[in-house]
């Protein structure tokens, strides 16, 4: 686990959609820098053969039975878009890739 | 312009290997976590709640009947149905997905290493399949201010999340060398078999068209002897069609690359359906780290080995024994049987065969006059307005003598216009055989004496001639004699 | 005694037999709020007539004698991050500064069944990120007990209104001490129930597979009848536990009667040594309520939990891992804020214009970090490295429980510090929850009761307990409490003269 890069947070930011400042780049290097130090020391921790935790209560085949509920009222759907057209969510054109 | 080889140059220096990637969403009558309904065509965002709009603070709960049909469709593909799996988070950002993360599967698909055999030209092939596990969808886009809707050009785009969170299960074969020339048609023949298979189980309505079964195509080049090339994967493949030609086409394309001594890129690449072309999407060079990690929202998932063994009992029998079964049943060469699962014929013609008709009568009228009058309305065969039972009883018809196939086309004309069933239409349109003898002979007699040389030709024994005075006799008739009872009275009154 | 100086079950008593009405009670806390929430600002949202609608229709149950629930009339505070219908529901973030939600938290659904009339919604850390309210896109509030300083976080705005006096009640939400640290550096009451026990539907998600919403109150009992009011299993979040609620209220006046005789407490030996150590007034005060609990008949045993050191950098590779996803839904499409959108820029665009405009640094720090510990190649070295470790860290608390039947500690290293004085340096706010994450990555339940004061500031004391072990945690923190200076009641006239004071100094307000 290296130091973290001025270029690897702009990077990271782009995974994460975030457009950040220059300053807040500096910043954000010097300080995640601080915690992934603190982080290192998980390396040390030996986990040979030991099993992830992902909740307290570990809850098995949790499932819904097939049956409809009610949905949103259409006007409460669009209420709080920020811009909709013709009972859909109008968003700038996608530069990206065919879909 | 992009460059393309013969096809048969290019199999003639190039093994291709295929490998198929298949989305099919499940007509569970609820998204896959959440209790919206999943109609077809509602009006955009009516069936959206808290959970698949992705508003702050709504869960997912998982839908057994979802997880069930997956593990449906994992036995009947030969699967390992797992004993531990659970969900994973696919990060990217894209509007259609609301979480900008899709609740897929990671390292634990619920089910694994399965296999399909198809036959090509009498030759069997084995597709392996890697896995099968459970996403959902995303919603619809529709871009507005761009040419025909596309993404190009586009001003602006509008999201539908009606379709965001509908099950959505994913079936990935592993890569499929040794098909050679027929590779086209082996990757056809899979999709078609995956198709019939899925159906059978009636957890989709599998519509290529309607995109309830979405294949994405992916296609290698290698020269005999050496190591597989890089691969391209062609998506918007919308019909079992489009999956033989992408296949054709990319081997004429990368091969005609590959003769130039150029790279094949590895990217992702879009069929178009007017042109059979396919065109370049977003290269896997800029693939965006998908960052998965386990779904913490929701529960593993141990699938007990009583319920997996319950649902294995209530599979169906396989499309392939089916039709070998049927087959034999009704007596039919392999190509004749080809041509009625083509035609998808085979519920039709199996319940007409139920309603009373005999094998071949029910394969005749399907295959041969009610294809032609599907082919011509451009409708599926399924779609005409006669039922089985209607084909059975207008069989029965012409057995009995009291239509012809002439009138009995005739009578197809009326119940396909809504007239009524065939006997309805038959009387209606008074399109009866003349069974009345009499009335026959009079109309015999009379062709004979207004054709005193053919006559004679057929009392010097020259009987194909009778043929000129039945024309005459089914004339005067017009059309409702039985030729073969009037070949018959000539014949008596000539000899 | 005014209204408001009483507490939750005896407001409800009051209501229940007829002594008070709930329009009266809720009137009172209203009032409370306009003369020192200027001061304090703990309130995002102030929602009067909702408040007194629904006492209206609590005091009609009283009236048509229906047998009316525990808390039925009286009022509470919901912090911002649970999802309220018809009312604003910001999480303090610009992203959702004029979002209104279509539904209601399953909670705040049992809140309403409870006839319990909603005051309004409390300030926070945007998104629940931080220790001191500062990270507030509108504003940090101030801590009661001396407005120049923090009333911890996440969710100080509900510690605080506690403490002021402007509700008897408030709903908190814990990742990683988020209802326990602010109680203890308010002096209130704050309980992290067991993960799972209480439902996370509608609660605005920043960690998953750690967020748990609590009550928070002036004391346990107040704190038990609340919990019993939003605990249970619910459908809707496949991470619910289907199991009986721990019997927390009989525990609570099990605890009031002082005996804790044949039980006992363990006391994390990493916690009280070398540089995790808390700071020398804090370990005084704590020590002088362990003191206490020995003399209440408690036997202390020293627990070893050597993995305890590795849970803030487990946690801070977790919490942010599942953020960085959880958050990724703000996007300026479907509601929330939308930035840059000219008509000329795509959509990718305006996208990160919008999460650049709508997120504020603490919040983009903790995407930034969680982005890095799943992406390709580290997610194994991070979030699965994390994950592991919080095996060892449960393994502790399981074989400290074999020892022991509940582990105390002091909630925080240190008292409420000054505006500013950590938010420079991100770690230096992160080890406020050095003492509270090991029972989110556990799970268990975690109360934080107070126990004196340091330097004038309140001190808090934690009490931890295996999973759904509730009960046990709020029979401890009860029994301590009748050793203690009931601190708001005595000093609530000094609290509020303070108040009044800085009151008047703007304008009258
Ligand atoms: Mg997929
Ligand atoms: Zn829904």
């Amino acid at each position: 686990m290296s130091t973290i890069s001025r270029e690897e947070v702009a990077h990271l930011a782009r995974l994460a959609r975030l457009e950040v400042t220059d300053d807040e780049l500096d910043a954000f290097a010097g300080q995640l820098d601080v915690i992934l130090e603190s982080m290192k020391t998980l390396g040390e921790v030996d986990t040979e053969g030991v099993q992830p935790t992902s909740h307290a209560v570990p809850l098995v085949n949790v499932f819904r039975e097939d049956r409809p509920q009610p949905s949103l009222p259409h006007d409460d759907v669009l209420a709080g878009g920020p811009d909709t057209a013709e009972g859909r969510f109008r968003v700038p054109r996608i530069l990206d890739e065919e879909e | 312009m992009t460059k393309l080889n013969a096809y048969d140059a290019a199999v003639a220096a190039y093994e291709p290997v295929l490998g198929l990637e298949t989305h099919i969403e499940l007509d569970t009558n609820t998204k896959m976590f959440c209790g919206c309904a999943t109609a077809f065509g509602a009006e955009p965002n009516t069936q959206v709640c808290p959970v698949c709009l992705a508003l702050p603070g709504a869960l997912p709960v998982a839908n057994k009947a979802a997880v069930e049909a997956t593990i449906k469709i994992g036995l009947a593909l030969n699967c390992r149905i797992a004993e531990w799996t659970r969900f994973a988070r696919k990060n990217y950002f894209y509007p259609d997905m609301p979480k900008n993360f899709q609740t897929s599967q990671y390292e634990e698909p619920l089910c694994e290493d399965g296999f399909v055999d198809v036959v090509v030209d009498g030759e069997s092939y084995r597709i392996e399949i890697e896995r099968v596990h459970l996403e959902e969808d995303t919603g619809k886009t529709l871009h507005v201010g761009g040419a025909t809707g596309r993404i190009h050009g586009a001003t602006e785009s509008l999201v539908d999340y009606n379709r965001a969170g509908i099950p959505l299960v994913e079936i990935v074969t592993r890569p499929v060398p040794g098909a050679g020339p027929l590779a086209p048609e082996v990757a056809r023949a899979y999709a078609t078999e995956l198709r019939d298979i899925v159906r059978s189980l009636g957890v989709s309505d599998v519509r290529m068209e309607q995109g309830s079964m979405r294949c994405d195509v992916n296609v290698s080049l290698n020269r005999p002897g050496e190591e597989w090339g890089t691969r391209t994967e062609t998506k918007n493949v919308n019909s079992l069609r489009s999956v033989e030609r992408s296949v054709r086409y990319e081997v004429r394309r990368q091969s005609a690359l590959l003769d130039a001594g150029e790279k094949i890129l590895q990217e992702t690449r879009h069929f178009h359906e007017t042109t059979g072309e396919t065109s370049p999407g977003r290269s896997k060079e800029e693939a965006t780290d998908y960052r998965y990690f386990p779904e913490p929202d929701l529960a593993v998932m141990e699938p007990s080995r009583a319920w997996v063994e319950e649902l294995r009992a209530s599979l169906p029998e396989p499309p392939r024994k089916r039709r070998e079964r049927l087959q034999a049943a009704w007596a039919l060469g392999d190509k004749e049987m080809q041509s009625v699962v083509n035609a998808d014929a085979v519920e039709l013609i199996e319940s007409t065969i139920a309603a009373g008709a005999g094998a071949s009568g029910a394969v005749k009228w399907w295959l041969g006059e009610l294809s032609r009058r599907a082919n011509e309305s451009g409708a599926e065969l399924g779609a005409l307005d006669i039922t089985p039972a209607q084909v059975a009883e207008l069989q029965g018809m012409v057995e009995d003598g009291r239509l012809n196939d002439k009138l009995a086309r005739q009578v197809i004309d009326g119940v396909l216009a809504g007239e009524g069933g065939p006997a309805e239409v038959a009387a209606a349109r008074g399109l009866e055989v003349v069974s009345d003898t009499g009335a026959l002979e009079t109309a015999v007699d009379e062709a004979i004496a207004a054709n005193p040389a053919v006559a004679e030709k057929i009392r010097g024994g020259k009987h194909a001639a009778a043929g000129a005075l039945i024309g005459a006799v089914m004339k005067a008739t017009k059309g409702q004699a039985d030729a073969g009872t009037v070949r018959r009275i000539i014949l008596d009154r000539l000899s | 005694m005014r209204i408001i100086d009483k507490t939750a079950a005896e407001l409800a008593a009051d209501i229940r037999e007829g002594r008070l009405t709930s329009v009266e009670v809720t009137t009172a806390f209203l009032d409370r709020i306009d003369a020192v929430d200027g001061t304090v600002k703990a309130f995002l949202h102030v929602d009067r007539e909702g408040a007194l609608a629904t006492a209206r229709e609590a005091d009609a149950a009283v009236a048509a004698g229906e047998a009316t629930l525990p808390l039925a009339g009286v009022p509470i505070a919901v912090k911002d991050v649970v999802v309220t219908k018809g009312l604003p529901t910001t999480a303090s973030s610009k992203m959702l500064e004029n979002w209104i939600p279509p539904y209601d938290a399953t909670i705040v659904e049992r809140i309403k069944a409870a006839r319990m009339p909603i005051l309004g919604k409390t300030n926070l850390d945007e998104f629940a990120m931080g220790s001191s309210t500062e990270y507030s896109a509108y504003g940090a509030t101030a801590n009661p007990w001396d407005t120049g300083r923090i009333p911890g976080g996440s969710g100080g705005g509900s510690a605080a209104a506690v403490a002021a006096k402007m509700a008897p009640l408030a709903i908190g939400t814990d990742t990683g001490g988020s209802i326990r640290q602010p109680g203890a550096v308010t002096g209130t009451f704050g309980a992290k129930p067991t993960y799972g026990s209480n439902s996370r539907y509608g609660l605005i998600a920043f960690s998953s597979s750690l967020d748990t919403p609590g009550p928070v109150s002036r004391n346990a009992l107040d704190a038990a009848l609340l919990h019993e009011v939003i605990s249970g299993h619910d459908p809707r979040d496949s991470t619910s536990i289907d199991a009986p609620v721990p019997p927390v209220a009989e525990a609570a006046r099990l605890g009031a009667a002082g005996d804790l005789a044949g039980l006992r407490l363990g006391v994390v030996k990493e916690f009280s040594e070398g540089a995790d150590a808390a700071e020398p007034g804090v370990l005084e005060a704590y020590r002088a309520g362990v003191d206490q609990l020995v003399k209440l008949g408690a036997q202390i045993v020293e627990v070893s939990c050597p993995s305890f050191v590795y849970a803030l950098p487990t946690y801070y590779l977790i919490a942010p891992s599942e953020a960085s996803s959880n958050l990724a839904r703000y996007d300026g499409v479907r509601y929330g804020l939308r930035a840059g959108d000219d008509g000329e820029r795509g959509l990718e665009e305006v996208m990160s214009l919008t999460r650049e405009a709508g997120f504020g640094p603490e919040v983009k720090r903790r995407i930034i970090l969680g982005t890095y510990a799943l992406s390709a190649g580290y997610v194994d070295a991070f979030y699965g490295k994390a994950q592991k470790v919080r095996t060892l860290i449960k393994r502790d608390f399981e074989a400290a429980f074999e020892q022991c039947d509940a582990l105390i500690s002091p909630t925080t290293p240190f008292t409420a510090f000054k505006f500013g004085e950590r938010t420079g340096d991100p770690y230096q706010m992160y080890l406020a929850d050095l003492y509270t994450i090991p029972s989110n990555l556990y799970g268990g339940p975690g109360v934080s009761v107070p126990v004196g004061l340091s330097e004038g500031m309140p001190v808090g004391l934690q009490v931890m307990g295996p999973v759904m072990g509730d009960d046990i945690t709020y029979r401890v923190a009860a029994a301590l409490e009748t050793t203690q200076e009931p601190l708001l009641a005595d000093t609530a006239p000094e609290i509020s003269a303070n108040l009044r004071f800085t009151a008047f100094s703007e304008d009258g307000k």
